[in-house]
C-alpha cells in the first residue's frame, strides 16, 4: 500500500526539553491508527510534528507527496480553539479550503457548494449561519470535523476528538470515521483506549518513545512492555472491546 | 494649550451658541473637521478594534498606545512631528510585542507591562527636558477633537481607505489566521506576515486617533463599540459595521458635549460610549425577558 509519510529517527521537544526521542513511524494510505499514551507523553507533539507546526530537533519526516502536507485534515483539541471568536459555521468550514486557493484569495461558488455538502453530511446544514459560540460541544466538533475533511485530504488527524462530547455523538463520530476511512488514512489521538480499540486498525503507544502495535487488540502487559502506563477501561456497551490476555504474538518494534 | 483658542471662543459665546441651531456649527471649519475626524475615527477604530477584541489583544493594544507616548516625547525633543514619532515608536513596539510573544520565553503580559510604563516614562522625560513649556501635553493625553487639522484628516482618510481595502480583500484570510492560528500555520498560510501587518495597522490606528480621544482613552474607542455590537451579533463583519455605527453616534454626541461644556473630547466621547453600552445591555436584557415570557405563554 502506498505510503503517506515516514518519520526517520525523529526527536522533538520545546526549548531544551526533549519530549519525543528517536521516533520511527509511518502512515500508509487508509491506515486507521489510534495514538495512545499518558499525559505529557508526547501525543500532541507527535501531531504537531506531522502537521509541520514544530520542526524535528533531529531526524526527518518524509512525505511521499510533499505538497500534500498542507492539505492534512486536522481536528484540534477543543480547548485549543477560542469558542467566543465571532466566526460563522460556514466560514469555519470554508477555511478548510483556504490552502487550495492560489494566493489565499476569496472563495468561489464551488467552495461554498463543497462546504454546504460537508455540513449536510455532518447533519448540521441548518447551522451554517450560526456563530460557533452558539453551538453545543458535539455540534462544534462536527463543524471542526467538517473543516478537516472539506478538502478531501488523504490524511486526517484527530486530537482527542472525544473530549467534551456526549456518548451519542461519540458513537456517531466513530461510525463516521469508519466511513471516512474508506477514503483517507486516519490518525486519532485519544486517552480513551477502551473505546477506540474497537474502531482503529492499529495502535501507536507514545511515551517519549513510540511503539507501533500492528493490531487493534492490546493487553495491559503489552502496554507495560511498551512503557506506556495507562489504564485500560472497559466500556461495557461497546462491542469488540477485547481486553485482557490473548494468545496472539505481536512483534514489538 | 492648543485648546486655548477654542476655550476662549466657547467662553465668550457659549450662551449664544447654546441657543444656536446645531446646523449653524457646520459653518465653522474646526467643527466640520471635528465631525470628519469623528467619522474617520469610527471607521478606523471600528475595523481595527474588531480585530483586537476578537483576538483578545486589548491589553497588547493598551501597551502599544502608551508606548507611543515615548515617541511623542522624543519627537518633541528633536523638533520633528510628534505624530510621526508616535507612529514609528508604536509600530516598533507593536512588532516587538508580537515578536516577543511568538519567540521567547518572556511572559507576554509582563513584557507589555514594562513597555507600557517605559513609553510613558520616556515621553515625560523628553517633554520635560525640552526647553520651553510643553504645549499640547493635555491634548495628547485626553484628546482634542476640536483642534484636528487638515493634515490629520488626510492621514486618517488614507488609513481608513487602506483598512477598508485590506479587510475587504483579505477578509477570509484574516479570519482564518485570527481564529485558529495553528490550523492556518499547518496549512501554510502566511501567518507571521499577516500578524505583523495587522499589529502595525492597529498601531497606526491608535496613533492617528490619539488626536481624537487621547492616549489614555483611545483603547476604549477600540473596545466599547465592539463590545456593544457583540451583544447583538457574533459575526465578524457585522461587528465591524455595527461598531462603526455606534462609534459615529457616540463620538458625535461626545463631540457636541465637549464643545458646549468645554470638556476634553476623549472623556466625553468615551462617556457617551459607556452610556450607549449600558442602554444596549438594558435593551438586550429586556428583549431576553420578553422572549422568555413569550415562550412561557405559548
Amino acid at each position: 500500500m502506498a505510503g503517506i509519510f515516514e518519520m526517520h529517527d525523529v526527536s522533538a521537544g520545546y526549548g531544551s526539553e526533549m519530549v519525543l526521542s528517536n521516533i520511527r513511524f509511518a502512515v500508509d494510505e487508509l491506515d486507521f491508527i489510534g495514538v495512545i499514551g499518558p499525559n505529557g507523553g508526547g501525543k500532541t507533539t507527535l501531531v504537531k510534528l506531522i502537521l509541520g507546526l514544530i520542526r524535528p530537533m533531529q531526524g526527518n519526516i518524509v512525505f511521499q507527496n510533499p505538497g500534500e502536507r498542507n492539505l492534512i485534515g486536522y481536528l484540534p483539541q477543543v480547548s485549543q480553539t477560542d469558542k467566543s471568536f465571532p466566526i460563522t459555521v460556514l466560514e469555519v468550514v470554508l477555511s478548510g479550503l483556504m490552502s487550495l486557493k492560489r494566493g489565499f484569495g476569496a472563495y468561489g461558488r464551488n467552495d461554498f457548494h463543497k462546504a454546504r455538502e460537508v455540513l449536510a453530511l455532518m447533519g448540521i446544514a441548518q447551522l451554517e449561519k450560526k456563530s460557533i459560540g452558539e453551538l453545543s460541544g458535539g455540534q462544534m466538533q462536527r463543524v471542526y470535523l467538517a473543516r478537516a475533511i472539506v478538502a478531501s485530504p488523504r490524511l486526517l488527524i484527530l486530537d482527542e476528538p472525544n473530549t467534551f462530547v456526549d456518548n451519542r455523538f461519540e458513537h456517531d463520530l466513530y461510525e463516521l470515521l469508519r466511513e471516512l476511512n474508506k477514503k483517507m488514512a486516519i490518525v486519532m489521538v485519544s486517552h480513551d483506549v477502551g473505546t477506540i480499540t474497537s474502531y482503529v486498525k492499529t495502535i501507536a503507544c507514545v511515551n517519549r518513545n513510540l511503539h507501533y502495535h500492528k493490531s487493534n487488540i492490546i493487553t495491559q502487559s503489552q502496554l507495560t512492555a511498551y512503557n506506556c502506563p495507562i489504564q485500560l477501561i472497559t466500556h461495557g456497551e461497546v462491542p469488540h472491546t477485547v481486553l485482557g490476555e490473548h494468545n496472539h504474538t505481536h512483534h514489538h518494534e | 494649550m492648543a485648546r486655548y483658542p477654542i476655550r476662549c471662543l466657547a467662553n465668550t459665546t457659549i450662551h449664544t451658541i447654546m441657543s444656536e441651531n446645531i446646523l449653524n456649527l457646520l459653518n465653522y471649519t474646526f467643527f466640520t473637521n471635528a465631525l470628519l475626524a469623528a467619522l474617520l475615527a469610527s471607521i478606523t477604530c471600528g475595523i481595527a478594534g474588531t480585530y483586537i477584541v476578537s483576538r483578545r489583544m486589548v491589553f497588547i493594544s493598551g501597551g502599544i498606545t502608551h508606548a507611543s507616548f515615548g515617541g511623542i516625547g522624543i519627537a518633541w525633543f528633536m523638533g520633528i512631528n510628534p505624530v510621526a514619532g508616535a507612529a514609528i515608536f508604536s509600530i516598533l513596539s507593536a512588532i516587538g510585542i508580537e515578536f516577543v510573544s511568538s519567540r521567547s520565553n518572556v511572559r507576554e503580559d509582563s513584557a507589555i507591562g514594562i513597555l507600557w510604563s517605559l513609553g510613558m516614562a520616556l515621553g515625560i522625560i523628553f517633554i520635560f527636558i525640552t526647553p520651553g513649556y510643553a504645549p499640547n501635553l493635555m491634548s495628547y493625553l485626553f484628546g482634542s477633537i476640536l483642534t484636528v487639522g487638515t493634515t490629520d484628516l488626510w492621514l486618517m482618510t488614507a488609513l481608513a481607505v487602506f483598512l477598508i481595502l485590506f479587510f475587504t480583500g483579505f477578509y477570509h484570510l484574516i479570519l482564518f489566521i485570527a481564529f485558529d492560528e495553528a490550523y492556518a500555520r499547518a496549512h501554510k498560510a502566511p501567518v507571521q506576515l499577516f500578524k505583523y501587518l495587522l499589529i502595525s495597522l492597529v498601531a497606526l490606528t491608535i496613533v492617528l486617533n490619539i488626536r481624537v480621544v487621547g492616549i489614555i482613552l483611545v483603547i476604549s474607542f477600540l473596545t466599547i463599540p465592539q463590545s456593544t455590537a457583540n451583544l447583538f451579533t457574533h459575526n465578524f463583519r457585522n461587528i465591524i459595521l455595527l461598531s462603526i455605527l455606534i462609534g459615529i453616534v457616540g463620538s458625535v454626541s461626545g463631540l457636541l458635549v465637549s464643545y458646549y461644556w468645554n470638556i476634553p473630547s476623549g472623556a466625553t466621547i468615551i462617556f457617551a460610549f459607556v452610556i450607549l453600552f449600558a442602554l444596549a445591555k438594558g435593551f438586550q436584557v429586556l428583549m431576553e425577558k420578553a422572549m422568555i415570557r413569550k415562550q412561557l405563554n405559548r
